[in-house]
């Protein structure tokens, strides 16, 4: 180690000498997959999903009855942000074909799509509640999947994602994300996204956990933030407009009950603005804010699950939100990035979780939801993690294995962000590895929608993370990428075709005074108010972690 | 402990805080509520760009909110929105070249080669140097050093040039990605087949195929992930 001191304290040294120690024996070592049996045991008694004392049915809507988190629970059984009486629908302040609503990967693929299908981009509007690309699609790392090599087909990638599912996945949603799948990769290229290549110009392609084949194409570990900062640019250079800042926060209907836009507010001058549209497309990704069970998260600051209100109080059905995905690998030391994401990548690549004795505990690329909970169980079940210094625990992933086996220079190459993330944090990968441990994800459910995005409503279409019933129970690495372009043009597509055809009644939000009827006659008793739009960490909710482990 | 906590000033307003937070949890802790500035929150979108002054010196230096940890005496100003100039453009009728670059950003040629943008990088990317690549038309450099970068913002305000680095970037990696590193066979070969409906008669068969079935097969499928 010479030169370089260590970017942990003085305590983990003597566990850190063990990993290294260990380091040697454990290249090239192949420490078994679980059987089904095992991994649905392990599942049952360490998985966050199955702590049914952390969910409740809902009391409320179309889909009373569905087991959901409280956190979940909480903001659907919630009055609306909005008074309808102080809402003046007659002054229409923009009326547009389609309308988007949030600027991640699958919002500005469908954008993108609606225009290509001869809707003028004057006549599309964006509305997006932070700044255009801010979601939690820029945030990917490790990659997105689509099955086109030569070893591999959709067939097999079909398979991967229903049995990553558990079965629970719509097998006709499946379909098309995998029938899609290169086609994305193909539209990405013409774009100019820049995928890894190997020197004769063939995909890079990596395994993730779950997949039968390398089927991971990536840029580098900023996948995320490659494509998206190329489809802002095209949605700029097609001159789509797009108003920043201003979130949509209760959809509008028309008397012939079909959704005719929504209601908006502008974050920066707390005014609210009316947008009418033939067809209004949903795509303001997941609820990782909400802290599901006190988790750390790797989501974006806006990740607050208005989308799901929106849509339900608007009468879309719901599905798997019972399922939430903890991500196995977020960081669990230094305190400055706890919960952010670790790619999965980085298992892909080589790296092992290790625990506090340097021993392998688990075949590296398990499904997400069985992996996580075999980093649970070492920490809490076994008492082999590590306790970092405001008492979390974590277990090692131990990433010098990647330059060890790949060949020095792989981790600069191919981890450009996680190597300068903890660089600046004095911890160098290359040398020593992350600590870990479980980190809230990704919503495996959410709105129910078909092949051509619609969502059941008239006139409402969704895509990406917003959604449910693609994934199942559980979701594959990089499939959530795919599923933003496969669903997002889908739906940019077909909102357009209906745009076309479709004519806009009178305003209404008479169905947002519906659900506050039936909220009072389910004798649902609250002071809660949603969407929520922001996280709360003013104050001494800066500093808190609480996970609701044991 | 007295020595637990610093002391900051956000946008000049004094404010006690635990000392080893970032800027942004540092910036909550004393009663923000952010609505512009913050972002992914993990070093990836440049929402949170900042510029601070260190007790004592006169350097005004750039950071992310969320990647940077607080320091006693900092002042602080978060810069979450360029006023900055994005040339709009077809890709599809654009040429992989050097005049490209100077037809639509003609103010690169303008580079004083001051380094500026680079001591201003949160990233710590070359970005003078992309900037020059970008000039002498080498798109694959101007790639290649500019990839990790998240378009805070800090390099055009401090470019004493007027140049917006990462809009030109971004023009020169979308160029070399369609022309130069150009599509890879094997997906093009594979959308064609998808198409042909190769795939259709298998898929359809495990559409239909009952839970057990598909346990079955996917519990026995052969697993090859070997490169």
């Amino acid at each position: 180690m010479s030169d370089y001191v260590s970017g942990y304290p003085d305590y983990m040294q003597e566990s850190l000498r063990r990993v290294e120690e260990t380091r040697e024996e454990r290249i090239g070592k192949r420490f078994p997959p679980m059987t089904p049996e095992e991994r649905q045991r392990i599942l049952e008694e360490y998985h966050p999903d199955w702590r049914m004392d952390q969910k409740r049915r809902l009391r409320v809507g179309p889909d009373k009855g569905l087991l959901m988190p409280h956190e979940v629970a909480d903001i659907l059984e919630a009055h609306s942000m909005v008074d309808p009486s102080a809402i003046d629908l007659g002054d229409v302040e923009f009326d547009v074909d389609v309308l988007v609503i949030g600027a991640g990967g699958a919002g500005l693929s469908a954008a993108i799509l609606a225009n290509d299908s001869g809707i003028p981009a004057e006549n599309i509007l964006i509305v997006q509640k932070l700044r255009m690309g801010d979601a939690n699609s820029k945030m990917s790392q490790g990659g997105i999947q689509a099955a086109d090599a030569p070893n591999d087909s959709p067939v097999l990638h079909f398979l991967d994602v229903m049995g990553g599912g558990h079965y629970y996945n719509d097998p006709e949603l499946v379909e098309v994300l995998v029938k899609d799948g290169p086609e994305v990769i193909k539209w990405h290229e013409e774009l100019g996204v820049l995928y890894d290549k190997l020197p004769d110009g063939s995909m890079q392609l990596a395994p993730g956990g779950g997949t039968c084949r390398r089927r991971m194409h990536s840029c580098k570990d900023y996948t995320g933030l490659e494509i998206t900062r190329v489809l802002m640019d095209e949605t700029v250079n097609r001159e789509i407009g797009c108003v920043e800042f201003t979130a949509a926060v209760e959809f509008l209907k028309d008397e012939y009950g079909q959704v005719a836009g929504a209601l908006l507010y502008d974050l920066d001058s707390d005014v609210y603005r009316v947008a009418r549209a033939k067809s209004t497309i949903l795509a303001t990704g997941g609820f990782g804010r909400l802290h599901i069970q006190g988790y750390e998260t790797t989501n974006h600051y806006g990740a607050t699950g208005d989308g799901l209100v929106m849509a339900y109080r608007a009468g879309a059905r719901l599905v798997h939100l019972d399922s939430t995905q903890f991500h196995p690998t977020g960081s669990a030391y230094p305190e400055q990035i706890v919960g952010q994401l670790c790619t999965e990548k980085l298992r892909g690549r080589g790296a092992q979780p290790v625990n506090a004795d340097g021993e392998l505990f688990v075949y590296p690329l398990e499904t997400r939801d069985v992996e996580a909970s075999a980093i649970i169980r070492e920490c809490y079940g076994r008492g082999k993690g590590i306790k970092t210094p405001t008492g979390m625990m974590g277990v090692w992933l131990d990433t010098p294995l990647i330059d060890i086996i790949n060949g020095e220079g792989t981790i600069e190459r191919e981890f450009a962000a996680m190597l300068r993330n903890y660089s600046k944090f004095g911890i160098d990968i290359r040398r020593e590895p992350m600590l870990v441990f479980p980190t809230l994800h990704y919503q495996n459910g959410g709105v129910k929608i078909n092949v051509k995005g619609e969502t059941g409503v008239p006139g409402l279409y969704a895509a990406g993370e917003v959604c449910g019933g693609v994934h199942g129970k559980n979701r594959l690495m990089g499939n959530s990428q795919l599923d933003l372009y496969v669903f997002g043009r889908r739906a940019g597509r077909a909102a357009a075709e209906r745009a076309k055809k479709a004519r806009v009644g009178k305003l209404t939000l008479e169905h947002v005074e519906a659900y506050e009827r039936m909220l009072a006659a389910e004798g649902v008793e609250t002071d809660r108010r949603s969407p929520i739009l922001l996280p709360e960490y003013r104050g001494k909710r800066a500093l808190e972690h609480h996970i609701k482990l044991v | 402990m007295e020595s637990d906590y610093v002391t900051i000033y956000v946008l000049g307003k004094k404010h006690k805080v635990p000392k080893d937070l970032t800027i942004m949890k540092a910036m909550e802790y004393a009663g923000h509520q952010f609505r512009r500035g913050a972002g992914c929150r993990g070093g990836f979108c440049g929402a949170c760009a900042t510029l601070y002054r260190r007790k004592g010196s006169y350097k005004l230096e750039g950071a992310l909110a969320c990647q940077k940890i607080v320091e006693d005496g900092m002042v602080i100003a978060q810069i979450p929105f360029s006023p900055a100039a994005k040339k709009t453009y077809r890709l599809e009728e654009l040429k992989p070249s050097a005049s490209t670059i100077l037809e639509y950003y003609p103010e690169v040629s303008r580079c004083l080669s001051c380094n500026t943008c680079t001591k201003a990088c949160p990233q710590d990317i070359m970005v003078m140097d992309y900037v020059q690549a970008a000039l002498r038309g080498d798109l694959a450099k101007a790639t290649e050093l500019s990839f990790d970068c998240i378009s805070c913002g800090l390099c055009a305000v401090r470019c004493p040039a007027e140049i917006v680095p990462y809009n030109v970037a971004q023009l020169a990696r979308r160029l070399y990605a369609r022309y130069i590193d150009g599509p890879a066979q094997q997906v093009l070969d594979r959308v064609e087949e998808v198409e042909k409906g190769v795939y259709d008669e298998e898929i359809e068969r495990l559409k239909k195929a009952s839970k057990e079935e598909l346990a079955q097969l996917y519990n026995s499928r052969e697993i090859d992930i070997s490169e």
